[in-house]
């Protein structure tokens, strides 16, 4: 896909508005969440992962898991984008008979998993990486939680079960904007030393600027991946990012806009590239 | 029961390469043939249900026919909302064994008895139920279960019970078989405890009642069909079951009755309420809680005479 960064530039931007768009129509929340994530979800669908959108069970693709699904707008921006379904399609987001849930469901094209209630999705991910291993496929898996995510218990199990089952096909990449549901991070359930956190349960750690789409390709390409280990990308970005009054704002993660915030975020958009 | 069901896996295993068993550090003595037989496909990913069942769901997402095994409160009751969203709803081709349901545990305490396992996997989509009744049907049922193109739970006895069936059955996932046709009254039950089923049906022979004994192996999807042709034709129906009666196997067939206008009395048998604190083997607390031969006897001839 996409090599030239700025073009990737130009596709997370359309996404941040494609996300803006539909939250606007299907006046639904989870913006800030979506924002902080996009730009991983753009190197992820444009540039790394190997995708068939005309066949989207093909054994041999790589699977995304998106866990924190409530960030599911950027994700249907970037599976319109590459083709899974239609415009059209993409504005039923949040509609009565729609594939596209407040949360992505397995049966909307391009959707590896169905998630939502979090804490399932890196298990998910570990069953996918291990059948690939038996299958003697090449596919990679890649998981995206939340650092939310990371309070709950069975993140944990799947941490420490990854590793000891090798799987070096395993990326995970934890959206850390450092705001959950109800609070800041450090206020709800402090998850620092967090790369320490994961290094010590045996992952290869790396951390990077969650918006650097250059950070990001960098990583993601990974040559240097160790031959047993799955590996963990803590991306440190922002609530909101890209849209000056929802940034590091916690009311963004449940708001949906008004005719109001959604003509001054468009703005900012289209006035950002 | 166990026994026959790991057996069974393995002479699969030896064509489908499909088939993995997962366990959450659990199946002492039971699993080693086929962690040795199949090292690459064994994967005891430790004392973590909720990832045994989540992991268990992405490789059946991604085309392997994933066993989970443990006993069986720890493969249901713990990682519940696992199996919900990610083996029911995404209909992952994943088969459940839950050894030991009711009180296969009995003497290990409350915490290893599973009194409500039905009830609560009733309600999960596209799973299928299976409880046994002996080793026979244990390992035909296996096959089935594996042959099935979905999830299954599977609940299996654990302490050596006996063979109820003198040959093989023919048996099919979904459809009730009838271990005695008798006149009357008619008593329907699954699993383990159908073994005080057949003995109580001989203490009612002796009372001059021939019942018929319905073993509904398959607990969802029930045989409906079979219920309603059964409560067409007797007087006095029962169920027996080693379950809470809330939710369990009699109130799916009182469910039945209901919404198909059937007048034929059913009388319930099982757990009526959550057992007080009472240590014991399975024997024991079933006889305890009137599941004994004698106490099933017993509560259907009062039943009649009321």
């Amino acid at each position: 896909m996409t090599t030239n960064l700025k073009d990737l530039e130009k596709t997370a931007n359309l996404l941040r508005r494609d996300i803006l768009n539909i939250s606007y129509h299907g006046q639904v929340g989870h913006i800030g969440s979506a924002l902080s994530v996009v730009d991983i979800i753009t190197t992820l669908y444009f540039h790394i992962a190997k995708l068939y959108p005309n066949k989207p069970n093909h054994p041999d693709r790589d699977r995304i898991i998106l866990s924190k699904g409530h960030a599911c707008s950027a994700l249907y921006s970037a599976l319109y984008r590459r083709g899974y379904f239609s415009k059209k399609t993409l504005y039923t987001y949040h509609q009565n008979h729609s594939l596209l849930a407040g949360h992505p469901d397995i049966l909307c094209p391009g959707v590896d998993a169905s998630t939502g209630s979090l804490g399932h999705g890196l298990s998910l991910g570990i069953g996918m990486a291990l059948a690939a291993k038996l299958q003697k496929r090449n596919y990679q898996v890649f998981v995206i939680l939340s650092d939310g995510e990371c309070n709950e218990g069975s993140t944990w199990e799947a941490a420490l079960s990854a590793p000891q089952l090798k799987l070096n096909n395993l990326t995970t990449i934890i959206d850390y904007n450092k705001i959950q549901a109800f609070g800041r991070t450090k206020d709800v359930i402090d998850l620092e030393p967090f790369k320490q956190k994961w290094q010590s349960f045996g992952w290869r750690t790396l951390e990077l600027n969650g918006h650097s789409l250059s950070q990001l390709t960098k990583a993601l390409n990974s040559p240097n991946r160790p031959s047993s280990k799955p590996t963990v990308i803590i991306a440190h970005t922002v609530l909101g990012k890209g849209v000056s009054f929802m940034e590091n704002n916690l009311e963004w993660h449940y708001w949906t806009p008004t005719i109001k915030h959604f003509n001054q975020a468009m703005k900012e958009l289209k006035s950002s590239l | 029961m166990r026994q026959t069901f790991i057996t069974t896996v393995e002479k699969l295993a030896q064509t489908d390469p499909r088939l993995v068993v997962l366990t959450g550090d659990l199946g002492f003595t039971v699993l080693e043939n086929f962690r040795d037989q199949f090292p690459d496909r064994f994967f005891n990913l430790g004392v973590a249900e909720s990832n045994l069942m989540s992991v268990a769901a992405g490789m059946a997402l991604s085309d392997q026919i994933p066993i989970v095994y443990s006993i069986s409160n720890f493969v249901t009751l713990r990682p519940f909302e696992f199996i919900r969203n990610d083996i029911g709803y995404q209909n992952a081709n994943v088969k459940i064994v839950g050894v030991g349901g009711g009180f296969g545990y009995g003497l290990a305490g409350i915490t290893h008895q599973n009194l409500e396992d039905i009830s609560l996997l009733k309600t999960i989509p596209n799973l299928t139920i299976i409880s046994p009744s002996d080793p026979i049907e244990t390992a035909i049922l296996t096959r089935l279960a594996i042959k099935h193109q979905g999830p299954v739970y599977l609940r299996l006895g654990k302490v050596g019970e006996s063979n109820l069936h003198s040959k093989s059955p023919k048996l099919k996932l979904g459809q009730g078989f009838i271990f005695n046709q008798g006149t009357k009254l008619a008593i329907f039950t699954a699993g383990g405890i159908t073994a005080n089923v057949l003995e109580a049906c001989k203490i009612l022979k002796t009372n001059q009642l021939n019942p018929t004994i319905i073993n509904l192996h398959t607990i969802k999807p029930l045989d409906t069909k079979l219920i309603i042709k059964i409560a067409s034709q007797h007087q006095h129906l029962f169920s027996v079951e080693e379950h809470l009666l809330v939710g369990g196997l009699g109130s799916s067939l009182a469910e039945i009755l209901v919404d198909k206008h059937l007048p034929t009395p059913l009388t319930r048998l099982g757990i009526k309420l959550y057992p007080k604190h009472h240590i014991g083997n399975q024997n024991f607390l079933r006889h305890l809680h009137g599941l004994s031969p004698q106490k099933i006897a017993q509560t259907i001839l009062t039943s009649l005479n009321e």
